[in-house]
């Protein structure tokens, strides 16, 4: 039978939640790394047992860890991230120009194929690759040198960039997103990118329809189909039809059109997922209801799914990397919150219940299907 | 023998239990026990000195012979009682965040 495998990175370590593929009883293991923060974990698709995991601190800096062994022991590798050359400065808070500084990382996105091969996504925004199981980085620094780099801005959770997808039937073409500076997409693996924000308008900034400049949530998208891309901005629920060219609004019926986390079933390409949140600046459920809402229709129609989930006094956010799905054949959908619950639907959402209850505010959430 | 305590975080980063010992064969300063330092335990590089600047990070403290040593340049001899093992070289993580 299957397993599944699901690994929550936290502000204070991290945990890895086991069950079988009934997905009623877990065993937990952890707190790995206690007392760093773990902006992210994740399993590599060629080989499941390898796991990265970015393990930071804002004494002690950046450290990668890897796993051989699928999280029962770890070893640390490369945290040398040099910008290429002259790093050159994005604008700053005030607008004035600030050098890039490397922080920490947040997003590792293993390579489809190759467990050697690892994608870390940074603040301030850079992507680098690692080829040799993260013992040493390279900037693919076409993203940062492609010319709107001077004219990024940090969010206010930083200038980071935290999205990666890959595209399965294109293996050239990679997508990132970087807040607040927006989608970016290259098609030569990373060589050379341009911003892909064509239909997003962001009523914040100055031009509302510039080219860069928009805080992207995150995104997220089908691997049957890779070019619909779905995007939780920081306003607004977004789609792409073609690989990020051109953007519609789908926010439809939402309570709050403003949230973080976005995922797609694992099955149903049409069917997708995200946490309306309160904003700005409260970041909580509206009413104090945690609601996951539902589109089966590539948004626009959103149906609220709320049983087994805290309807009253419930003032948790869910952020951008908390959000996963199994493949199992009743695909499991799961998401951490920053009261330290971490929840999970084995009926597609229709229903919730606690895997966890009481670990530190959950940062993100990756699933592996085992088999 | 230079003697060399590390906060509880790179304890456990560096897998030692105690405080650890380091031969230099040349004149001991800070930058000669944290490059001896991080030869022998490589996990630690970029935890204590940014990797490219080789700067302290701002939430480290370099303490020894109940003095804060952590402004002085990186070439200054280090106490004599800390070139002898009489004393060790304490680096803490600073007290922040409230």
């Amino acid at each position: 039978m299957s397993r599944v495998r699901v690994l929550v990175g936290t502000r204070k370590g991290a945990f890895v939640l086991s069950s079988d593929g009934k997905r009623e009883r877990w065993t937990v293991a952890g707190p790995f790394f206690g007392g760093w923060e773990i902006y992210h974990m994740k399993g590599s698709p060629a080989d499941p047992d390898r796991l990265y995991a970015s393990q930071s601190s804002g004494w002690f800096g950046q450290v990668v860890q890897r796993s051989k062994d699928g999280g029962r022991t770890w070893e640390t590798v490369g945290n040398k991230f040099s910008y290429d050359g002259t790093p050159g400065t994005h604008q700053w808070y005030d607008g004035t120009p600030h050098p890039w500084e490397f922080k920490r990382v947040w997003h590792l996105e293993p390579s489809q194929t190759d467990p050697d091969v690892v994608h870390a996504g940074v603040e301030d925004a850079a992507l680098f690759r690692s080829k040799d199981g993260g013992q040493t980085w390279e900037e693919l620094s076409g993203l940062r040198g492609h010319g709107s780099g001077p004219k990024w801005q940090p969010g206010a959770g930083g200038m980071c960039l935290h999205t990666i997808l890959f595209n399965p039937a294109d293996p050239e073409r990679i997508v990132i997103a970087i807040s607040a500076a927006g989608a970016f997409r290259s098609d030569d693996s990373g060589a050379t990118w341009r911003p892909i924000n064509r239909g997003l308008k962001s009523a914040q900034i100055p031009d509302p329809e510039a080219e860069v400049g928009h805080c992207v949530h995150h995104i997220a998208s089908h691997p049957s189909r890779p070019n619909v891309l779905f995007m939780q901005k920081h306003w607004d629920v977004m789609r792409s039809d073609d690989g990020g060219d051109s953007w519609r609004e789908v926010s439809g019926n939402l309570p709050s059109d403003f949230g973080f986390a976005i995922d797609v079933h694992a099955h149903e390409p049409e069917t997708i997922y995200v946490v309306p949140i309160k904003s700005d600046s409260e970041h909580y459920p509206p009413d104090g209801k945690l609601r996951v809402y539902r589109s089966r229709t590539g948004g626009n129609e959103w149906e609220p799914l709320s049983k087994g989930l805290p309807q009253q006094d419930c003032y948790v956010n869910v952020l951008r990397d908390a959000m996963a799905v199994d493949s199992l054949d009743s695909c499991g959908i799961y998401f951490g919150t920053t009261g330290g619950q971490v929840y999970r639907s084995v009926d597609g959402g229709d229903s919730w219940a606690p895997i966890v209850r009481h670990l530190p505010a959950v940062l993100s959430v990756e699933v592996q299907t085992l088999p | 023998m230079i003697r060399v305590v590390l906060p509880a975080h790179l304890k456990v980063l560096a897998r030692v239990s105690s405080e650890v010992t380091l031969d230099l064969t040349g004149p001991v300063t800070q930058r000669a026990v944290l490059d001896a330092l991080e030869a022998r335990y490589p996990m630690l590089a970029g935890t204590i000195r940014d990797h490219d600047t080789q700067r302290r990070r701002p939430f480290v403290r370099l303490y020894a012979c109940e003095e804060d040593l952590s402004h002085d340049p990186p070439d200054a001899p280090l106490p004599a009682r800390v070139a002898s093992g009489d004393e060790p070289l304490l680096v803490v993580g600073a007290m922040a965040g409230g």
